[in-house]
């Protein structure tokens, strides 16, 4: 049932692979993995510009959902017959997988979840109520989504800790001289975004890791926006806690992932109680099983991660430099295209696409994002209206709310260019 | 083609009626949306138990501003009584237009922040009124 691609760089996608062509990624043919874009909304062909929101799931990724529940569902560690075997090998598999993706260490050190935003609130509950006390402080940023904010705000206001956020630059950069400052208060924690959801920001993830250790904190790295558009190696950059969700990264809801060092892992008490976690009970005791499994209480989301699996499988098929590449080309391309064929447009986050996410947040002068996006889904266009999770990071750009385009592996230009063509009906309708 | 962006809606939102501050009002409110940024100030200066002036400010979506002008139109000139009785249902029908539920926040902002200043008025007494200026914000 299993679609194992090797690893490495180039051997997947080597001549006979239609998808790269001169070492770059051909989305038109991507697509064609990709059953929903070939439907229509509304009457027009779909044109997916929400991915960073979810992503689309590959064929590969269906199946391997179809392929557990018609062939061997079975619950995992637990039934002495085949198909909970099966099962069992999928799901393990399926975290050796995962864990290899981010260049983990070890695969027992990802603790399969079911998104970004839970991974955070078992590191904020189990290693913030165990390591953080009165008068502790922990850095965050302006950028954060909610996710990486509101977990920080429960645990501190329990313990009596004290939140401090690196400010932002007009363009969206964090502003590293006050970081510089902000660590002489000697933090515990470090926690902030790989890359802004909303402006699209890449942050310099091993500097500021490297930073934070020489200063004695720990650092926790949200990769919801990261893994699913970069290649990421939890190793080299030397962070001590990542995360990330597999609905993003073309795999199922119900999935995601923790990893963090071993050491860490091993003395962090227990998040959820039950079944799963446990060595021994007796009436009045327990002892914890061993990792990961001491983080997985209860019958975990058996097909979602083997579906991540598959969809790591994908990626890994394409390659993730080579994802990033046309990312990068593409967000590149919106840009210059939009600013150009859009009069008065208002574009957000950095202008170096180098250090810039498939992200695109703007705004009409003459719209509000929600009509924006009203009229674009007349065209079939998908975007998303709204503060996408991150108030604070509208509040200090002053702006109530911003429209965001948003891209994946099998993003096009035709895509950017029916984007254009939409704002600018939108822009006629609304001017008298 | 497009049900929700009427001439007429849009008319109203570019030049929206009853649009500005009033300089004596009876009650002022504040309503808002956190989740798309939606927000009006709506104002309304009653006398002898009749809404004499109303004018209302904000930003936000289309839907959210017209509905707010078509709203102080309606209300305008009216006694408390009729206003107290102007519902959700009416207000979507003045629209006139087909709202789907994600929407319906936006359409209902003028209506709610509208509930907001006839409880506060209440609250405060009829007469009261007059020296409520500011309050609420
Ligand atoms: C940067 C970032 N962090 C965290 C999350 C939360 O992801 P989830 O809702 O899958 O937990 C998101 C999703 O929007 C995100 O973009």
């Amino acid at each position: 049932m299993t679609m194992t691609s090797e690893p490495g760089t180039d051997a997947p996608g080597s001549a006979a692979d239609p998808r790269i062509r001169d070492g770059r990624l051909v989305a038109e043919v991507i697509r064609a993995d990709f059953p929903i874009l070939g439907t229509t909304a509304h009457g027009v062909p779909l044109v997916y510009l929400d991915s960073a929101a979810t992503s689309q799931k590959p064929l590969a990724v269906i199946e391997a959902l179809d392929g557990y529940y018609r062939g061997y569902n079975a619950n995992v560690h637990r039934g002495i017959y085949d198909i909970s075997e099966r099962a069992t090998s999928a799901y393990e598999g399926a975290r050796a997988r995962i864990a290899a993706f981010i260049n983990a260490p070890e695969s027992r050190e990802l603790i399969n979840v079911r998104n970004a935003t839970e991974a955070i609130n078992l590191v904020a509950w189990s290693w913030g109520r165990a390591n953080i006390g009165e008068g502790d402080v922990i850095v965050l940023t302006e950028l954060e989504h909610h996710a990486n904010l509101v977990p920080w705000q429960l645990l501190a206001a329990e313990k009596g800790a004290r939140l401090e956020f690196i400010p932002i630059t007009d363009e969206g950069y964090l502003r590293q001289e006050v970081y510089a400052e902000l660590l002489k208060l000697k933090p515990k924690l470090v926690a902030f975004t790989h890359v802004s959801n909303t402006l699209g920001t890449i942050n310099p993830v091993a500097e500021m890791t490297a930073q934070a250790h020489a200063a004695g904190a720990l650092v926790l790295v949200d990769g919801a926006q990261a893994v699913p558009h970069l290649p990421v190696d939890v190793q080299a950059l030397g962070v001590d806690f990542y995360v990330f969700s597999g609905h993003k990264m073309l795999g199922p809801t119900g999935s995601g992932g923790l990893w963090a060092r071993r050491e860490l892992l091993e003395a962090m008490p227990p998040f959820m109680a039950g079944g799963d976690m446990i060595r021994t009970v007796t009436l009045r005791a327990s002892t914890w099983n061993e990792l990961p499994w001491k983080f997985e209480a209860g019958t975990p989301d058996i097909s979602a991660t083997i579906g991540l699996g598959a969809a790591v499988d994908y990626l890994t098929g394409l390659g993730m430099a080579r994802v990033r590449a046309h990312e990068q080309e593409l967000v590149a391309y919106a840009l210059e295209a939009i600013a150009e064929k859009v009069p008065g447009i208002s574009l957000y986050g950095p202008r170096d696409a180098a250090r810039r996410g498939g992200v695109v947040p703007f705004n009409l002068p003459e719209a509000h994002p929600h009509d924006v996006a009203q009229l674009l889904d007349r065209v079939g266009v998908c975007v998303r209206a709204g503060h996408h999770c991150t108030m604070p990071l509208h509040e200090r750009l002053n702006l109530p709310a911003t429209a965001r385009a948003s891209f994946s592996v099998y993003s096009t230009r035709q895509d950017v260019d029916a984007l254009v063509d939409g704002l600018r009906d939108v822009q006629r309708i609304f001017r008298s | 083609m497009d049900d929700l962006y009427r001439d007429y809606i849009l008319e109203h939102y570019r030049r929206p009626h009853n649009f500005g501050p009033l300089e004596d009002a009876s009650v002022t409110r504040e309503g808002a949306n956190p989740l798309c940024g939606d927000r009006i100030t709506l104002q309304l200066g009653v006398v002898d138990g009749v809404v004499q002036t109303v004018g209302f400010t904000g930003r936000g979506c289309a839907i959210s501003q017209a509905s707010a002008s078509l709203l102080t139109d309606e209300i305008k000139g009216k006694p408390l009584a009729d206003v107290q009785s102007f519902g959700a249902d009416d207000l979507l029908e003045l629209l006139g237009i087909q709202i789907s539920p994600a929407r319906l926040k936006c359409a209902m902002l003028s209506h709610d922040t509208l509930r907001g200043a006839l409880s506060q008025l209440a609250e405060s007494g009829p007469e009261a009124g007059r020296d409520q200026a500011g309050a609420g914000i």
